[in-house]
């Protein structure tokens, strides 16, 4: 009777009792409750009627019932997930019919007369792990056999990477990618080679800043310093331009300028400016040098052959002195 | 180029792939958080619904100046805090003067708002104000009974959003399996008039009836209150049809070497392999032990790990 009355969603052990109407407002509000409470333990009852009667297993918690799904629709909390595309692989294998089966994880390895593991460390038949290869009549010489296998090992990992990415990005395309893959971008390179971003340091860091910092009209005289903020190396401008036109005072001055610098161009191949004191300096010292040099490799050269050494150090000490000379 | 970006660790892993959409959903997280202005009895509220679904809800307890779950651009960062908590169920207390005692109680869709049911709370009376049994109290978790009493339920559109959005809000997990002796709590919700309902949280007594199934009774612990629908918003058709989807069907593996027989049942046939007398694997090579004892067995010499010391009998 009572079932047939109330609406029950045994999955949500939910019960809903359409007929009940309050015919006129109760008055006070422990009324209310009271009605309310009265009616809740017979919708209770009802569910509870159903649901004591399902098959039950004992268990020393309590007895367990299966519940049936739930009846009132309720939304999703995320779409569905996208089933993941065929890999590359598996399309060539159902095109060819090749089916998965099972191997067993460990093999008797015949070299060693032990049971090895398939794959992994300290696998049966490792390439990588064998003492002596016998040469072959194809052996090219000086060409490392092991150094090759070890190369063929790395490009054979590099492709699977190559195809494994391959197919995460077709599973991305379709918007079924593993939950915990994500697919980054990595730095465009520039020249074929890519070359690994450098840290900056401090001082550089400090370089741009200051550039940054003197970057305005003003020469960041105007801006405000951070603290902690060095002040500027180079407070005022570099370069002072002399006014184009001529004015009082200034205009005398570009042609002192220019005159300097054509002086300097003319006198250079000038023997009339010359300072006699200087030359004559200068050629006393050459000359004390030439014979010292002279004198020690007459001393030293018995031995030339025998101490290429010490032959070495003297010349270099020769040239030194010749530049210093100079 | 592209790059595979993987997690270093499992646990961040583990956590990435809880998050991930699953064919098969079993509950959702709630969010509790309030807007810029909340009465003492909404805070209340919210730490009390917080309280009812401990474990599967998170309480903001900051303010929410831009949270206005109605308007639109007052649903973006709500949308963000759906999506940083995993949540897809959130109750938004906030109080105001043309509404006060506000609670809008409201689901995700994919992190994006699906719908809102707008109440205003009134004779509100806490948890702590009921006086009964503390054995009775629910424990937190369970699974509760639900008991919606009214027509009005069913005519009036704004209650019946209410009550699926109720039922939403405290159903917990989804599970097949059920203790019965874990039942301990019931809400009950009568409508009042078409636009009121009475929201009440009861515990459970069973008592002996003398059949198999037990007498019920409602001891009320608390919170209850008034509910007054105000706004509310259903959402898009074509979003609900979308989220109405459930998982496809398994198809059902044939059941190989079971016979239905009219008379005796369901008969099994077993099939038992050969036994393998020739190639009894050895003891000495079981996986738990560790290798070098595991080799230092095969060798049959040598390593002996050092044994326990025994209590010796006074001699």
């Amino acid at each position: 009777m009572a079932e047939q009355q109330y609406e029950i969603d045994l999955g949500n052990l939910l019960a809903f009792n359409p007929h009940h109407q309050f015919v006129s407002p109760p008055s006070s509000r422990e009324e209310i409750v009271k009605v309310a409470i009265d009616e809740g333990t017979k919708v209770v009852q009802a569910i509870a009627d159903a649901l004591f009667n399902l098959p039950s297993t004992e268990d020393p918690d309590g007895p367990i019932v299966k519940l049936p799904a739930p009846t009132t629709k309720l939304p999703r909390e995320k779409p569905l997930p996208k089933p993941r595309p065929p890999t590359k692989w598996e399309l060539f294998a159902k095109k060819k019919g090749i089916k998965k089966r099972k191997k067993e994880k460990l093999v008797f390895d015949e070299q060693t007369g032990t049971w090895k593991r398939r794959h992994g460390y300290d696998r049966v038949n490792d390439d990588s792990d064998i003492p002596i290869i016998e040469a072959k009549s194809t052996d090219e010489p000086g060409e490392d056999p092991f150094a090759e296998r070890r190369k063929e090992k790395k490009s054979k990992v590099e492709k699977q990477e190559k195809n494994r990415l391959q197919n995460l990005k077709q599973a991305a395309k379709v918007g079924a990618l593993p939950s915990h893959v994500q697919l980054a971008a990595t730095s465009l390179p520039i020249t074929g080679t890519q070359a690994i971003p450098k840290k900056v340091n401090k001082d550089e860091l400090e370089n741009v800043a200051g550039m940054a910092a003197t970057a305005t009209a003003s020469g960041g005289k105007f801006d405000k310093k951070l603290p902690g903020e060095k002040p500027l190396k180079h407070e005022k401008k570099y370069r002072k331009f002399l006014p184009a036109v001529e004015g009082s005072g200034m205009g005398a001055l570009e042609k002192q300028q220019t005159e300097k610098v054509l002086n300097k161009l003319i006198s250079k191949n000038s023997h009339e400016i010359l300072n006699v004191e200087k030359a004559v300096n200068m050629y006393n010292v050459k000359k004390e040098k030439k014979q010292r040099r002279q004198g020690r490799q007459s001393s030293t050269s018995s031995k030339l052959k025998t101490k290429k050494k010490d032959f070495k150090k003297t010349s270099k000490k020769g040239s030194s002195n010749k530049g210093k000379s100079k | 180029m592209m790059r595979i970006k993987t997690p270093k660790k499992g646990r961040i892993k583990r956590e990435l792939e809880k998050r991930a959409p699953k064919l098969v959903e079993t509950g959702k997280k709630t969010l509790i958080l309030h807007g810029t202005k909340t009465s003492s009895i909404l805070n209340s509220l919210l730490t009390e619904i917080y309280h009812l679904k401990k474990n599967d809800s998170v309480k903001y307890s900051r303010k929410n100046d831009n949270i206005r779950p109605f308007e639109s651009g007052g649903e973006t960062s709500l949308e963000f805090y759906s999506l940083k908590t995993d949540c897809s169920l959130f109750v938004y207390g906030s109080h105001s003067k043309k509404r006060p005692n506000n609670l809008v109680l409201g689901r995700t869709y994919d992190h994006h708002i699906y719908d809102l049911v707008e109440v205003g709370v009134e004779n509100f009376r806490s948890m702590g104000s009921f006086l009964y049994d503390k054995k009775l109290a629910p424990r937190i978790g369970s699974k509760p009974f639900f008991a919606f009493i009214g027509e009005a339920f069913e005519s009036v559109d704004e209650l019946k959003h209410l009550k699926e959005i109720l039922l939403d809000l405290f159903r917990g997990e989804v599970v097949t399996n059920l203790n019965l002796a874990g039942l301990d709590r019931v809400y009950v919700c009568t409508a009042l008039s078409s636009s009121k309902i009475f929201f009440s949280h009861c515990a459970l007594r069973l008592k002996k009836s003398g059949t198999v199934v037990p007498r019920m009774e409602l001891v009320e612990v608390g919170p209850s209150m008034d509910m007054v629908v105000r706004r509310h918003r259903h959402p898009d058709e074509s979003l609900r049809k979308e989220s109405m989807k459930t998982a496809p069907e398994l198809l059902k593996k044939k059941e190989k070497n079971v016979v239905k027989d009219a008379i005796q049942g369901k008969i099994g046939k077993i099939y038992i392999p050969d036994q393998k007398v020739g190639s009894v694997p050895l003891a000495n090579k079981a996986k738990g032990v560790k290798r070098e004892r595991r080799e230092a067995k095969m060798k049959g010499e040598g390593y002996k790990h050092t044994q326990k010391k025994q209590k010796q009998d006074a001699e």
